[in-house]
């Protein structure tokens, strides 16, 4: 305490001086990553992984508390001078010697900021970060024998897990449409070949879709297995369902990437009151975008209903969850995820 | 009003399509928007940031001439930065598509004693929506002076030239009493009124912070230098303040621009929304630099048909504009600084006189020029 009054007394004269600016309005434009700023980080390369993925290294600021494997952070990039938020698995171990982290990204088709980090983004460029979050992670004890079930990009977040802790029975089975489409293929393969990997690729162009019930072929012990799942909602279903069916739905963790969007509702006409600003929303169009459009300032994040970066009050009328079709109604406390939340009739939003 | 109503030759069919054409040009503009606008803005606050940082720092010297000078001129232009390209335009909304909170319009304030949230409202709100209505639009004459020869004369405005010369030197406070509508808000009744108050308080915390800046704690800061730093600070501040007045005349005073009657608004379309901000402003020509320190208010006609397009898309927009003024036989007022300020000060001047009774003149639009 006796030594934070005068420190504190100090920047106090300091904001005096710099009215109606902040001090950090100032000291960002020297030292946008020291401690204290609002937390930002700088791309320092961007290394190609396949032909629609790469990883970007980031030197976090000062501010960074250190993720654990499995966690994903929002990291947001000005793309065409609109800054847009996003999430992504970090996949560097957490113990990197440079302090760096990386997050690996595939663009998927449309996708404004993957396929700028994929093809654009500069090393030097600042963008925003937030402190890693997700509990998509390994226990604190060791389980015994440990299963990867992946597709896609599904495969990040558990590659921060691999990088990370070594176990000492692990098995993975990995869904690309081709071998080539395989992210970090050949340190997969290095793993194999020290013994520190069993590895099933399906490559789903010429094997078709992973059917579940093939497991008890492909990993006969599945069961017995801890198993972190990560992939697009069908095969989580799927998982979840033979999980359970088996009565072993408590070893198996899952990681969600996208809502699949059912598109129903009216719509309505949305206040936003914080801004008094007032459009007509249809019923399927999320009203982070509906927001957005009419120049609110809306928080993000995932955009897929994960990260809770875009929760915001709803003071009136109703809202349909884009993904289950619930219906939120206004009640005082109550929050919504404006990223996958449509009207459902006239709302007010506090924004 | 003038005597004849330069738009009179247009048919409705004629006004609506102006409107679309209009329509087409901001789409346009909006549909280009991206990073090179964005890098615009976040320039232009470096360097205005830059720019402060030094002339004060060159300040804390401002014993020898040659710094006062120096610092005193940096300074004013930082000033006038700060409250035109940047604020007055961010807190139009003109970069909030960039959705970067720190130049967004809920969260911008600037260095001017109207607090943004409320200059937004008598700013963004009235006088945009209800430009050179007459006894809608308060920034015809600010309340204190007679614009336009259909107002009742009475003997107050002899003084006006007098009234706004110290608006002008004091102009920042002059925009937040005109904010808080004090004339209206001071009488017995309102004085009271909990949101008044509140708003006042507002108010009254941002000049007490300005002031202490400005006036105490960076002369303090330059030791020998205090009073050359408090001439320095003060004389920025004047130089601002006469300089934006100069400019916001230009924009609506000089002569040509028109004013209208509330009854005109009644069911406005769009296009006559259009029609009405094209006849009620006014530009100023000149250079880049004259552009860019004017905050590009130079490009008033346009500001007023687009408020919330990026400021530095007004240039290539003008251009369009223009030609749809010569396509529809419309008087595109502009000129260069000088000859604006002395055309708006002129009409200060003359209208500080009676002048005859206009001749047509209908009962509620005796009502409305009272009211004005
Ligand atoms: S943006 Fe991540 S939950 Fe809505």
């Amino acid at each position: 305490m006796t030594s934070t009054a005068p420190r504190s007394r100090a920047w106090k004269l300091l904001e005096m001086v710099t009215t109606p600016l902040l001090p950090s309005d100032y000291l960002d434009l020297v030292s946008p990553l020291r401690a204290g700023a609002d937390l930002r980080g700088r791309i320092e390369a961007v290394h190609p992984e396949t032909g629609d993925a790469a990883t970007v290294v980031i030197r976090p600021g000062r501010g960074w508390r250190g993720h654990t494997a499995g966690q994903y952070v929002r990291i947001g990039v000005d793309v065409d001078g609109v800054r847009l938020w996003r999430a992504y698995s970090l996949t560097s171990p957490t113990d990197r010697r440079d302090g760096r982290v990386t997050i690996t990204v595939k663009a998927i088709p449309d996708g404004k900021v993957s396929n700028h980090l994929v093809r654009r983004a500069k090393p030097g460029t600042l963008i925003q970060l937030d402190q890693p979050t997700g509990d998509f992670v390994l226990p604190q004890a060791k389980p015994a024998k440990v299963l990867y079930l992946t597709a896609g990009s599904g495969i990040t977040p558990v590659m921060g897990m691999l990088r990370d802790t070594e176990f000492d029975d692990v098995v993975m089975v990995h869904c690309a449409p081709q071998p080539q489409d395989v992210i970090f293929r050949s340190e997969l393969h290095d793993l194999v070949a020290d013994k520190k990997l069993r590895l099933t690729e399906v490559h789903t162009d010429t094997d078709g879709m992973l059917d579940i019930a093939r497991l008890d072929e492909l990993v006969p012990d599945w069961a017995e297995r801890e198993t972190w799942a990560c992939g697009p909602a069908g095969l989580l279903d799927a998982a979840e369902e033979h999980w359970t069916e088996h009565g072993v739905q408590e070893r198996l963790h899952t990681e969600r990437f996208r809502p699949g969007i059912v598109v129903t509702g009216d719509g309505g006409e949305v206040t936003f009151s914080t801004t008094g600003r007032t459009v007509d929303a249809d019923g399927a169009t999320p009203l982070l975008d509906i927001g957005e459009e009419a120049g609110v300032l809306m928080p993000s994040g995932c955009r897929m209903g994960i990260c809770f970066g875009c929760v915001t009050p709803l003071k009136a009328g109703a809202v349909r969850d884009l993904r289950t079709g619930e219906i939120t109604e206004a009640e005082p406390g109550v929050l919504i995820q404006t990223c996958v939340s449509a009207a459902a009739g006239p709302c007010d939003i506090e924004r | 009003m003038t005597a004849t109503d330069p738009t009179a030759h247009l048919t409705a069919e004629q006004i609506e399509e102006l409107g679309r054409e209009l329509d087409a040009i901001r789409d346009e503009v909006i549909a280009s928007r991206g990073e090179k606008d964005a890098a615009y803005i976040r320039k232009v606050i470096s360097a205005q940031r830059k720019l402060e940082l030094v002339s004060r720092g060159v300040l804390l010297f401002s014993i020898f001439p040659p710094a006062w000078l120096i610092g005193t001129a940096g300074l004013s232009v930082a000033k006038i930065m700060d409250n035109m390209e940047i604020g007055h335009n961010i807190l139009h909304g003109q970069w909030d598509w960039m959705r970067d909170p720190k130049i967004h319009s809920t969260t911008w304030e600037w260095d001017h004693v109207s607090p943004s949230e409320q200059w937004k409202h008598s700013h963004n709100e009235l006088h945009h929506t209800y430009t050179n209505v007459i006894g809608k639009d308060n920034d015809l004459g600010y309340g204190i002076m007679r614009v336009d020869e259909d107002q009742r004369w009475h003997p107050f405005h002899l003084g006006q030239p007098l009234w706004n010369f110290i608006n002008a030197c004091f102009f920042e406070y002059g925009i937040a009493a005109y904010d808080l509508e004090l004339g209206k808000n001071l009488q017995k009744r309102r004085r009271k009124n909990p949101e008044f108050r509140a708003r006042a308080r507002a108010v009254g915390r941002k000049i007490r912070k300005q002031v202490l800046k400005d006036y105490v704690i960076h002369p303090l800061l330059s030791g020998p230098s205090f009073l050359p730093t408090l001439a320095a600070t003060f004389t920025a501040n004047l130089v601002r303040n006469l300089w934006t007045h100069s400019v916001i005349m230009c924009g609506h005073f000089p002569e040509g621009v028109q004013v209208f009657e509330r009854r005109s608004i009644k069911g406005e379309t769009r296009g006559q929304w259009y029609l009405r901000q094209m006849m009620g402003s006014a530009n100023i020509s000149g250079s880049k630099a004259m552009h860019f320190m004017t905050g590009n208010l130079s490009h008033q006609i346009e500001h007023h048909l687009f408020p919330d397009l990026p400021s530095n898309r007004y240039a290539e927009v003008a251009v369009k504009v223009r030609a749809l003024f010569e396509k529809y036989e419309l008087e595109y007022v502009t000129g260069p600084l000088p000859k604006q300020v002395f055309s708006a000060w002129h009409k200060v001047f003359r209208l500080s006189l009676p002048n005859k009774k206009p001749k047509v003149k209908t009962p509620d639009r005796e009502q409305e020029l009272l009211a004005a």
